[in-house]
């Protein structure tokens, strides 16, 4: 590989570091002991996803009617969580499949906890479809498996089962993808390993690593297949979800603009989701130098634009139901703006379309508080946006004298707060025990986008000249 | 020598010394078993000699082990003891229906009962009987009544069961001291229309002769009574047959409710369904003035509301100018003067098919009706034929009630009647009770009456016992009952034929009567088996016209300052079923509001005093309450503004408040009887708004308009109908294909490829708006049915009903829906957002009503289908869309996928769960279950299923006979109990079958035919008889 890099990109990698500084920098937050912080965090997850699981064991025990939902709408949080968290799954297959076909190196300090970020939000996410179930002990019956009930077989038809398919496979490619980038990573904390214990572990983990050069061009070739594989993903996971909403006939879900719209959303929210943590983790496990505002002004970037296609899509429903002529479709829309749901309506236009903008401004997006903030925000926005998508649409459809509306009940709020606390315990137990940055990929860029080798080179240059 | 004989089978036994044979007789195992490694070392022969494996050790085990856990799972033990002797009747699986009669005082109803394996589990209308084959909500539900858990099981002395003889002993020993003292003993009963109860009464009168008795209607028609007593001689209710009526002038009698004894629906509808030539159909002409809004209002073309005393003046008017009556003065009101000239021009078009009513509770003004009936000679005017269902006489009453507060009247004995609950005097009452010598309530179910009686003497449920009636002049009905008595009650007759010792068992005594004065030489057994019984007789009516009409004192009416207008409600009626829930989570047919009364207030008063109506965080309704003051009695209600309330009054439901008997669940309401002083129902009232938190409402609609959706509600006035072709008031929405307008309905525009539905059954179900009453018979025949469960209060507030069929009511928001439409159509989309869609939600003053009954449509492309990722829910072979309990995992897509928000989900588990306390919970209640309908578990959605179950014994009844089905007989619950003839139920494959004439009509549409589901269930168009529009 060549070591020329074009002058005016800047380095990816900051300070003076060596290979083995790199190695050092990764393996240091697993190798030394949680910080006090760290146990204060993961004890507020725990307990929260405690609370959760508590919230699930009541549901499951007494039955969905602890859920705030009626008649008319038949989901409401369930449903609008599902979506969240599928959608801050979708950043972490982008990154580390989309961006290593378009070879973007920068992509390389944040794919390993974006596609960690995927799968544990990919986990929260496949929990709802189980336990919005009347009957989730039931639950398999989703499965395409042979039976004893004869010919009896899942309805190809439905969205639901898509969405099955979806999930499993996406949750499966994501994981697959993800171990074989951390293989030599945990061989590099294995090789490192004092204790006994953590060797045997992490030996068992790195699936007999070597090194050899053999290793490293299957990993290559492995790398490369899956990145094919999981690209498509990246288009239709989200867009089979959004088929439960496209191909129903409810006026405000029955809707062709959903897939693009939902895609570009999820990665809208998937970036945001990436930021709210690697600005946490940069600080927290000092990563600072390889994690730069270069960074996350790209990915300040990538939410601006997303955000704005949002924002486009958001316009063209309103366009498109004023011009179908449809009463109903006329009538959801406008609902949805001024009915009684208008505040998470305006939260969701304030947080996607408007909040974004500012990222046209450098020193804003190059601004590390003020990306914290709006990525938070636009998490908020995102999860209106499936609020307003879901309950809006249902709870003022066809017929007026089914009209009602919806309020959470603890259920549902301690289902979601659980899901966040167990996002976060996995997250932090991530953060502790895996190597954070995908670092045999960094230490392949170091000699062209470390810091001072750039300077160097851009010294040797000018001295030629 | 051995005295025991020895047989031996071969010649070996004989030796005694054979090795085999000894082993073989001795061991029960020739082989060596394998035993000896569970021996301890000392006991092994040796190491090697041993036959035990590690495999066999195993085997044990686990042999051992699923033995002792399939012996620990022990099912559930369900005893169910067969027939010794079968009964010939009975075939398991089969129901028997006995015809009956329902009579409890208010309502009266001929009626069928379906039986499985002796069990009465459904209510259904008699629709041989000529008469009374009307049966509304209370009487399908009061199946449920038979099974509740609080009746009585043994008579009571001071709340202790004890046993009958100790019963007949007291209360006879305690009678007879009252006749040697001479001392007052009143019989206080409600309506007897009982023949032979009237000489048992007789015979009781005579051998205690200090018995007096008295007839006690809860909700008096002395009025009527007392008009069509002066009248004709008789003390009766005059009968209308409003089939017959082509002008129909009602002054606040709500027919469609329980004016005159009710039942004046189905002939009603039938008047109200266009019929004729093309472009020449008539229909009746309805034209209501009323100041609550009532179902009958609700269905009247013209709906004029007015205070009480203007109506009572509009009817002076009108029977001045009809009778030619000119002794009153010219009239001052423009209002007044538009009305009576409107209805008197109405009535000179068309006398004979006019007919005039009215609920107005003054004796002048039914005679005054009586008086124009006669003047117009109506065609449904029917004074031959008299009801007999009310005879009450409220003075007399409440001199008995006076007699037992000053101790006049030492004894009492109530039957059918809860004076303490429903008189206005029943605080005061109770006391005096406690202080009688003798009190015995004759009762099925604890009440506020025997909660103060020394003696309760408990009687069977109706449909335990024998009786007879007469409601009308030659019509005779007989009851009998079609399950022994659950407990050990018996007839109120049968105890007063003890009681009198008359050695007679009650039905032989009505046989015995009936065989005397009523049978001729017909057949007693034919008579039990229709239920009713005709005979040639004439009432005596009095020929002589002269009567008194005091026309000054309604052309003088004053209204109060504000007036509380007392009614009854659909669903509980005069609250003797209150312990119904059925009936407490049956929705108001026109506030659709559930488990409650309130006080019905117009919007413009609401604000006037200060009181309000909320809709919480979940959409459920709030109200605040007010402290309505009568005289000096108070109460506490809720309120609810209600559009179409006249200003100036408020209505307030009967029924409510009961505590006695009543589970704490349906403890619900106030009791408004309470201030029914003087038996009147228009009361001076004060309303003072209370500042406390508000009622928290349980309405199964929330949204009262249509928000000018043409598409849902179609309808015209007749005018148009006659005039304009089809797709001026039916049209079909079009959609561009290729720059053509498409029909919807076209296959052109249609993703689907449809279902063949030529061969076999194909059903259909068409739904006339125009017959449609809204009275809700449907909702519960379609509950009793399908083992609908009750959910409660809490959780039909939280919008989680559980009925398969809703009756959707509407109001305009405009004055007419016609207008809504436009107003929808025609504005801007800016003006939309922000105020034209705002002010659509808002129902009108005076608005137009219209009820929709729905339930699942059966799409033939049905959103439900495709959605269900399990394939729970399927397109059936009749055009059914069926449902898979079983297979349901309950993500409730197709319940959010479907358009008309049908399907409904089981929340939680509602049977044997004391979180729902109801019928469902108690052995007794599950009675009433149909064991042709699985009971849905928790977490799986259900819905209406055509009653597949019906369709299904119909054909294999048709099979077994050999023979085809006759159009008419495939009948769905709601179809069944509609005898308003709205709700029509067939084959469409049968060319001949009504259904599939109903189908090609020019007023069907489909329910939201645009979003192309190709429903099976149809509706016909509602035309209005109203020329401007």
């Amino acid at each position: 590989m060549s070591h020329y890099e074009a002058p005016i990109r800047s380095p990816l990698i900051l300070g003076e570091k060596t290979y083995h500084d790199i190695t050092r920098d990764i393996a240091k937050p697993v190798e030394s002991k949680p910080s006090r912080q760290w146990w204060i965090v993961l004890t507020i997850a725990l307990l929260a996803f405690l609370w959760g699981v508590g919230c699930i064991i009541y549901t499951i025990g007494t039955g969905i009617g602890t859920w705030g939902l009626n008649k008319t709408i038949g989901w409401a949080w369930d449903i609008t969580n599902f979506v969240w968290w599928v959608g801050i799954g979708h950043a972490g297959t982008l990154i580390s499949a989309v961006l290593l076909l378009f070879r973007q190196r920068w992509r390389m300090a944040i794919n390993r906890s974006a596609e960690a970020m995927t799968i544990f939000s990919v986990i929260q996410a496949a929990l709802f479809p189980l336990i919005h179930m009347g009957r989730p002990w039931l639950g398999y019956w989703v499965l395409p498996i042979p039976n004893q009930f004869g010919s009896l077989w899942v309805n190809f038809n439905s969205p639901l089962l898509w969405d099955v398919f979806a999930i499993s496979t996406y949750l499966s490619v994501s994981l697959v993808f993800w171990w074989t980038g951390l293989l030599p990573d945990f061989a590099m904390i294995r090789d490192r390993a004092i204790k006994p214990f953590s060797k045997k572990i992490y030996s068992i983990v790195s699936f007999g690593w070597s090194g050899r050069a053999k290793d490293w061009q299957r990993f290559e070739e492995v790398s490369l297949v899956l990145a094919g594989l999981a690209t498509p993903l990246v288009l239709s996971v989200h867009t089979i979800v959004s088929f439960d909403f496209a191909t129903s006939v409810i006026p405000g879900w029955h809707t062709t603009i959903f897939p693009p719209y939902f895609v570009a959303g999820a990665i809208f929210s998937g970036f945001a989701m990436v930021q709210t943590l690697l600005i946490i983790m940069r600080k927290v496990s000092r990563l600072e130098d390889y994690i730069t505002v270069q960074h996350i002004e790209l990915m300040n970037i990538i939410i601006m634009i997303t955000g704005s296609i949002v924002g486009v899509a958001y316009i063209t429903e309103l366009f498109i139901a004023w011009y179908s002529g449809v009463e109903y479709e006329q009538y959801a829309f406008l609902n949805r703006m001024t009915g009684p749901y208008w505040w998470a309506y305006l939260a969701m236009m304030t947080c996607n379309v408007f909040s974004p903008q500012f990222m046209w401004f450098k020193k804003l997006r190059t601004s590390i508080i003020f990306s914290f903030i709006i990525s938070i925000v636009v998490n908020i926005g995102m999860w209106f946006e499936r609020f307003v998508i879901i309950v809006t649409s249902l709870h003022r459809d066809y017929l007026p004298s089914s009209w009602t509306m919806f309020s959470p009940t603890f259920v549902d709020i301690g289902i979601f707060i659980g899901t966040v606390g167990f996002f976060f315990l996995l997250f932090l137990m991530y953060a502790n025990k895996f190597p954070v940055i995908a670092q045999a990929e960094v230490k392949t860029i170091l000699k062209t986008s470390g810091e001072s080798f750039k300077r160097n080179r851009d010294i040797d240059l000018s001295d030629q000249k | 020598m051995p005295t025991e004989k020895i047989y031996w089978k071969n010649i070996k036994q004989l030796d005694q010394e054979d090795d085999i044979l000894h082993s073989l007789r001795d061991r029960e195992f020739p082989e060596k078993l394998p035993v000896d490694f569970f021996q301890s070392s000392d006991q092994k022969s040796s190491e090697d000699d041993s036959n035990t494996s590690r495999r066999d050790f195993l085997k044990y085990v686990g042999f051992g082990t699923s033995a002792v856990v399939l012996a620990a799972c022990d099912g559930p033990v369900i005893k169910s003891v067969p027939y010794v002797v079968k009964p010939e009747q009975i075939v398991p699986g089969n129901a028997n229906f006995y015809a009956t009669t329902y009579y409890d005082g208010y309502d009266f109803s001929n009626v069928l009962i379906k039986t499985r394996e002796g069990r009465p589990i459904k209510v259904e209308s008699n629709s041989d009987a000529p008469k009374f084959f009307q049966t509304n909500a209370r009487v399908h539900a009061s199946i449920l009544s038979l099974y509740d858990t609080k009746r009585f099981q043994l008579p009571q002395e001071n709340k202790q069961d004890i046993s009958w003889d100790d019963f007949y002993g007291k209360v006879r020993e305690r009678l007879q001291t009252l006749t040697q003292t001479q001392k007052r003993v009143a019989l206080i009963t409600n309506t007897v229309l009982s023949p032979s109860t009237k000489t048992i009464i007789e015979q009781l009168i005579e051998t205690f002769p200090v018995i007096e008795h008295h007839q006690y209607d809860t909700i008096s028609s002395d009025s009527v009574l007392d008009a069509f007593e002066t009248r004709y001689g008789i003390r009766a209710i005059p009968d209308y047959d409003f089939s017959q009526a082509e002008t129909i002038i009602s002054f606040d009698a709500d027919f469609l409710g329980d004016w005159q004894a009710g039942g004046y629906d189905s002939g009603y509808a039938k008047s109200r369904i266009p019929k004729g030539q093309d472009k020449a159909y008539k229909m009746s002409y309805h034209l209501q003035l009323e100041s609550n809004m009532t179902l009958t209002g609700a269905n009247a073309d013209h709906r004029i509301v007015l205070t009480p005393a203007k109506i009572k003046q509009v009817l002076a008017h009108v029977y001045s100018v009809v009778c030619e009556n000119s002794s009153i003065a010219s009239i001052t009101d423009g209002q007044i003067g538009g009305l009576v000239e409107k209805i008197t021009s109405k009535l000179s078009d068309d006398p004979v098919g006019s007919v005039v009513v009215t609920g107005i509770d003054h004796i002048d003004a039914q005679k005054m009706v009586l008086a124009i009936n006669e003047k117009l000679q109506s065609r449904s005017f029917k004074p031959q034929t008299p009801l007999f269902l009310r005879s009450g006489k409220s003075d007399t009453i409440d001199k008995v009630i006076e007699g037992i507060l000053s101790n006049e009247i030492s004894g009492v004995l109530f039957y059918g009647v809860n004076p303490v609950y429903s008189h206005f005097r029943g605080d005061e009452l109770a006391e005096a009770i406690k202080s009688l010598e003798l009190s015995v309530a004759f009762a099925t179910v604890p009440d506020e009456t025997t909660n103060v009686s020394e003696f309760v003497a408990a009687t069977s449920h109706y449909l335990e016992a024998w009786s007879d009636f007469n409601p009308t002049t030659g019509y005779y009905c007989v009851a009998q009952p079609v399950i022994k008595t659950i407990f050990h009650t018996k007839e109120w007759q049968q105890i007063l034929l003890d009681l009198i010792e008359a050695d007679i068992d009650h039905l032989n005594y009505i046989r015995r009567y009936w065989e005397v004065n009523i049978l001729e030489s017909n057949n007693w057994n034919q008579v039990v088996h229709d239920g009713y019984y005709t005979k040639e007789e004439n009432s005596q009516l009095t020929e002589d016209d002269g009567f008194e009409i005091n026309v000054q004192a309604l052309v003088d009416a004053q209204d109060y300052p504000f007036s509380l207008i007392l009614y009854t409600k659909t669903s509980l009626g005069d609250g003797s079923q209150a312990n119904n829930p059925w009936l407490q989570e049956m929705p108001d047919p026109i506030t659709r509001a559930s488990w409650d009364n309130y006080l019905t207030i117009s919007a413009t008063d609401a604000k006037r005093i200060g009181l309000e109506n909320k809709t919480n965080s979940f959409g459920a309704l709030d109200g605040s309450y007010a402290k309505i003051r009568v005289g000096y009695n108070e109460l506490e209600a809720p309120v609810l503004i209600q559009p179409g309330q006249a200003n100036g009054t408020v209505g307030l439901a009967l029924g409510y408040g009961r505590k006695e008997g009543v589970q704490d669940e349906m403890q619900v309401g106030v009791n408004a009887y309470r201030l029914l002083l003087d038996n009147q129902l228009v009361q001076s009232v004060e309303i003072i708004p209370l500042n406390k938190k508000l009622h928290e409402f349980a309405c199964i609609q929330l949204q009262n308009t249509v928000m000018g959706r043409g598409e849902i509600i179609k309808e015209t006035t007749l005018e148009y109908f006659n005039t304009k072709e089809k797709d001026y008031y039916n049209p079909v929405v079009h959609v561009s294909k290729n720059h053509i307008e498409t029909p919807v309905s076209s296959q052109e525009v249609d993703i689907w490829t449809s279902f063949d539905h030529s061969v076999g059954h194909f059903f259909n179900l068409s739904i006339d708006l125009n017959a449609c009453t809204g009275c809700g018979a449907c909702v519960i025949a379609c509950q009793a049915e399908n083992n609908v469960p009750v959910v409660g209060k809490r959780e039909v507030r939280r919008s989680r009903d559980m009925h398969w069929l809703r009756i959707d009511r509407y109001y305009s928001s405009e004055i007419t829906f016609e207008k809504d439409q436009h107003r929808a159509e025609d504005t801007s989309w800016f003006s939309k957002a922000y105020g034209t869609f705002r002010e659509l939600e808002v129902a009108a003053e005076n608005p137009q009503v219209v009820f929709q009954p729905v339930m699942c449509q059966h799409c033939n492309h049905a959103p439900c289908e495709t959605v269900c990722p399990v394939a729970a829910t399927t397109h059936g072979r009749q055009g059914q869309n069926q449902m898979a309990y079983n297979r349901c995992i309950g993500t409730r897509y197709c319940a959010n996928n479907c358009p008309y928000k049908v399907r409904r989900f089981n929340w939680f588990r509602y049977n044997k769960n004391s979180e729902f306390d109801y019928n469902m919970n108690n052995p007794l209640g599950r009675m009433v279950l149909n064991p042709d309908v699985v009971v849905r578990s928790r977490g799986v959605m259900e819905k209406c299923s055509f009653c597949i179950q019906r369709t299904q014994k119909t054909i294999l009844d048709a099979k077994i006979e050999g023979r085809t089905i006759r159009d008419g007989e495939f009948h769905t619950a709601c179809s069944k109990a509609c005898t308003s003839g709205a709700l029509v139920f067939g084959d469409a494959n049968d060319k001949d079958s009504e259904v599939a004439k109903l189908k090609e009509q020019k007023r069907r549409y489909y329910l939201l035919e645009s979003v192309g589901t190709k429903p099976n269930v149809m509706y016909q168009v509602k035309v209005r008889n109203t020329t401007v529009s």
